[in-house]
């Protein structure tokens, strides 16, 4: 297990969808489960995308935020 | 999503592959309009797999893919569409991607004389033969129809369980969704992405013939997508907002072209592509200014910025519609 302190930051903003989850993927396939990825996105889309990513591949999403156009997505890596 | 269903119905472990070549549909159109904004902004792709309870995994083939549309072997469908080589490309990442990851064979819910050009009986064994993948490739919607494959060889899969769908109609493929109990089942009838598109396709066309090569970058074929396209000289054109969210998408791109907006009067926000002389610029804003609120106006004030972030102010008299030719407009 990784210690949840770690954060890797993915900066997805200005990709539309489905790219903020292309780079959340690759990101997270160099993680152990345990690991959190905070994404970065400005597309609206990746609220929808990132959420159904984590569900079906079997990551958690630990915390969504948005402020002005930006929106932060914060997912615990699951099992791969 | 049928396709994948009916094997997994024959107890078979399938997750989803989903390519991104930079053209496809998906939700990008969506999400710049301001004026889609209240529709769902889904992916597709993500949101069969979750019906289906598969993983899916995106795999990013936009460099890759340019080769495919430059030379493409088979040629271009109704507009750039390079259809069939498309899938024997797809087929081929797909047997490259199964042998990294230990999977069997692959399937597609390609179905006969669905589309007129890469989905005709000739084609289903060009598609296999030059992919490489061969009798690992499955379609389980018209297996019947085609010779037996190595899992129906080998006996992983029974052929009993296929089906012979075929022809443009939809309504078996809608009776089986029924049967699976999928209440929403949407599959374009059309293309899957935007080379299909005759008006996507003459910008790019454009873009290929400004550049005297066929060539882009990611940033271009997603601005294709965006705005008005004006190309009043060989070697530049204009990019215009046609609405708030187009003009906040194009504002992403303002330290990578040159840009324009209207400040004496509400208008668009427009960014130049090409080879742009300082003489130029009167010409651009003169057809930015037509397209804002100040196109009756005898003098409209624009604020011009380089790529660096330097400004300035620029008077100039709208362009009346007539003198906009209409070669100019892509
Ligand atoms: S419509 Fe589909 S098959 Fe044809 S070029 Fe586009 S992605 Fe490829």
């Amino acid at each position: 297990m990784s210690n949840p302190d770690d954060v890797v930051v993915v900066d997805a903003r200005r990709l539309l969808c489905p790219m903020p989850v292309i780079r959340v993927q690759n990101a997270a396939k160099k993680l152990s489960p345990g690991a959190r990825i905070k994404a970065i996105c400005t597309d609206p889309g990746a609220l929808n995308d990132i959420p159904a990513w984590s569900r079906i591949n079997g990551h958690k999403i630990i915390e969504i935020t948005s402020k002005d156009d930006e929106h932060i997505i914060i997912l615990e890596v699951g099992e791969q | 999503m049928l396709a994948a269903r009916a094997i997994q119905e024959q107890g078979i472990y399938v997750e989803g592959l989903n390519f991104f070549t930079g053209f496809c549909v998906e939700g990008h159109t969506h999400a710049i309009r301001k004026k889609d904004q209240n529709r769902p902004k889904r992916n597709n792709a993500l949101w069969v797999a979750e019906q289906l309870g598969i993983k899916l995994h995106f795999v990013d083939v936009v460099e890759e893919y340019k080769e495919v549309l430059f030379n493409p072997k088979h040629g271009y469908g109704a507009n750039l569409n390079p259809c069939l080589d498309c899938k024997i490309f797809m087929v081929e990442k797909a047997l490259e991607w199964i042998r990294e990851n230990d999977f069997d064979f692959i399937i597609t819910g390609e179905v006969i004389g669905q589309r007129p050009k890469s989905q005709r009986k000739e084609t289903m064994p060009v598609i296999a033969r030059e992919s490489g993948a061969e009798g690992l490739l499955l379609r389980p919607l018209c297996g019947k129809n085609l010779p037996a494959t190595t899992p129906e060889q080998e006996g992983w899969i029974d052929r009993e369980g296929l089906f012979d769908f075929s022809g443009r109609t939809r309504k078996p493929q809608m009776a089986l969704a029924k049967r699976y109990g999928f209440e929403e089942y949407a599959q374009p009838a059309g293309g899957c992405c935007f080379l299909t598109d005759a008006p996507y396709s003459v910008k790019l066309a454009d873009l290929w013939k400004s550049r005297g090569e066929k060539e882009y970058e990611l940033d271009d074929i997603m601005l294709l997508k965006v705005g008005r396209h004006l190309r009043p000289k060989p070697e530049f054109k204009v990019i215009i907002s046609r609405e708030e969210g187009e003009g906040k998408f194009l504002q992403g791109y303002k330290n990578q072209y040159i840009s324009l907006k209207t400040t004496s009067h509400a208008g668009p926000l427009a960014l130049l592509d090409g080879r742009v002389e300082p003489e130029d610029l009167e010409l651009a804003a003169r057809i930015v200014a037509r397209y804002s609120q100040g196109r009756s106006a005898e003098q409209v004030e624009l604020e011009i910025r380089e790529k660096d972030g330097t400004t300035r102010t620029l008077s100039v008299t709208p362009m009346p519609p007539h003198e906009i030719q209409k070669e100019w407009q892509l």
